[in-house]
């Protein structure tokens, strides 16, 4: 069946099966790799992306129920070259090993910070529970979270912890 | 992992809806249980029946001596609710605490009603707030109370013609709190309920005069512990008198151990949050 959406403020529109999945639409039909597949059962997070501005696990929903919505994915993030910020979080706190949970972490670290701005700790980990890392045992990308807020709150971020942070 | 083939129609009403909805369909709202289980294929419908786009279902109102909850509320907005958090805390302590962010923020209240997974947690808030399921189909209107709705694992009292509207829970009134608490799969309070319980209660000049206690997680299904809220009831609510009424918590109900505890593990814990449910929704009045 027909399905149209905005994905990354581009109107796309194409036939799919009703049981193509969100994450497969977007990365075989668009081909925008950059939203990964993990568990593929809901809880790893790796394919979060955002649906009308929340964070949804694109594993877990079907593109024809996207029909209308606005769409934005991990690609969507940087602009002229220049990372968002929780990007350059992740990237100065060393929020990322291996990077398969990345894209995912970042896009619900992304919707977090878009609600509240100064999370403390306990609510920085409490917005990516849906989110697993089999690597960096999360404390880099609590940083990262910690950074990007400093930043987007136009403050400097506090020191890595290599050099007498936390 | 793809679900097996099926047709989709996404009615924008009810009437299409129930036009739609046949022996081989099931209803969709935010998908959160019916996909994963449609691609692990234990469920196969041929035709899926998306609720979402029926206009009118995604309100939460205040109807005077009591809230409807309609059936397109994600977890999320049940949790941030005011209105919620002031009438009944245990179901909106419940949606809080369903999965996580990018669960609540598709998985409707309703929805998870009518799924009713017996380690589900609002549910037990449900039972324990006095919930009224309103259940429609192209033959008429329901009103199911929640303590009979909840049929056996996977299985509620509606009909597969029937579409929960929405849920209506009473408001609570002068001497009446309610709580709920649980220790999720993932530790804490993360994940889905190992065990979990769900406390309403009244207290007039001193003492309790009326109960209603909801134990989920251990069983087949979220259940009343009716013997619970007898025991409270008539009590000063002392924590002996709570301690004491929290033993009962496993009466009527079947223990199954599963991956995440023993039956004894969970009998033990059953109690223990039946007790820590009672004594925060008193402190809560
Ligand atoms: C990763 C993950 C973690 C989770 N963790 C938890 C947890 O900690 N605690 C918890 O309680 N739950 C948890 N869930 C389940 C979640 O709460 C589901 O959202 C909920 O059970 C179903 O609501 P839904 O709107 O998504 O329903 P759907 O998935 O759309 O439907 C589920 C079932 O209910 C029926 N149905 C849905 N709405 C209606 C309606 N209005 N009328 C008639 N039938 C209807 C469907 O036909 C289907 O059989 C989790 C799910 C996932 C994927
Ligand atoms: S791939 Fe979607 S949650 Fe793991
Ligand atoms: S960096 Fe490897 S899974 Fe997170």
């Amino acid at each position: 069946m027909e399905v149209s959406m905005t994905v990354n403020g581009r109107a796309v529109s194409a036939d799919v099966e009703p049981r193509t999945l969100l994450v497969h639409f977007l990365r075989e039909n668009l081909r925008l790799t950059g939203t990964h597949v993990g568990c593929e059962t809901g809880y790893c997070g790796a394919c979060t992306v955002h649906v009308d501005g929340k964070a949804v696990k694109s594993c877990t929903m079907l593109a024809v129920q996207a029909e209308g919505a606005d769409v934005k994915t991990i690609e969507s993030l940087a602009s002229n070259g220049n990372l968002h910020p929780v990007q350059e979080g992740f990237w100065e706190r060393h929020g990322l090993q291996c990077g398969f949970c990345t894209p995912g972490m970042i896009m619900a670290s992304v919707a977090l910070l878009d609600e509240n701005n100064n999370p403390s700790e306990d609510e920085i980990r409490h917005g990516i529970e849906g989110n697993l890392c089999r690597c960096t045992g999360y404390h880099n990308i609590v940083r990262a979270v910690e950074y990007a807020g400093a930043k987007m709150r136009g403050e400097e971020p506090p020191p890595p912890d290599w050099e007498g942070g936390e | 992992m793809y679900p097996r083939k099926f047709d989709y129609v996404a009615p924008s009403s009810l009437d299409e809806a129930f036009e739609a909805l046949g022996d081989d369909s099931k209803v969709m709202a935010g998908g959160m249980s019916l996909i994963p289980l449609m691609k692990l294929r234990l469920f196969s419908p041929a035709l899926v029946v998306d609720i979402a786009r029926i206009p009118g279902l995604d309100t939460l109102d205040d109807k005077g001596d009591h809230i409807t909850i309609g059936a397109l509320v994600r977890h999320a907005e049940t949790a941030a609710s005011d209105l919620i958090r002031s009438n009944a805390a245990a179901l909106s302590t419940a949606a809080a605490l369903t999965g996580d962010v990018q669960v609540r923020n598709r998985g409707t209240t309703c929805g998870t009603m009518a799924h009713a997974d017996a380690v589900a947690d609002q549910p037990a808030g449900a039972l324990a707030c006095g919930a009224v399921m309103i259940a429609q189909s192209a033959s008429g209107t329901r009103e199911i109370p929640a303590s009979e709705f909840f049929v056996d694992s996977l299985t509620s009292a509606l009909n597969p013609d029937e579409i929960l509207t929405s849920i209506r829970i009473p408001k609570s009134g002068d001497g009446e709190g309610s709580a709920y608490d649980k220790l999720g799969r993932r530790g804490g309070r993360s994940d889905y309920a190992v065990a979990g319980a769900a406390a309403w209660v009244k207290r007039s000049n001193g003492s309790i005069t009326e109960a209603r206690v909801a134990v989920t997680g251990i069983g087949t299904k979220p259940t009343l512990a009716e013997g619970v809220a007898e025991a409270l009831i008539g009590t000063d609510g002392s924590a002996s008198a709570v301690e004491a009424a929290a033993e009962r918590a496993l009466e009527g109900v079947t223990v199954l151990e599963d991956l995440y505890g023993s039956e004894e593990y969970k009998s033990h814990l059953a109690k223990v949050y039946a007790k820590r449910a009672i004594n925060q929704a008193l402190a809560s009045i």
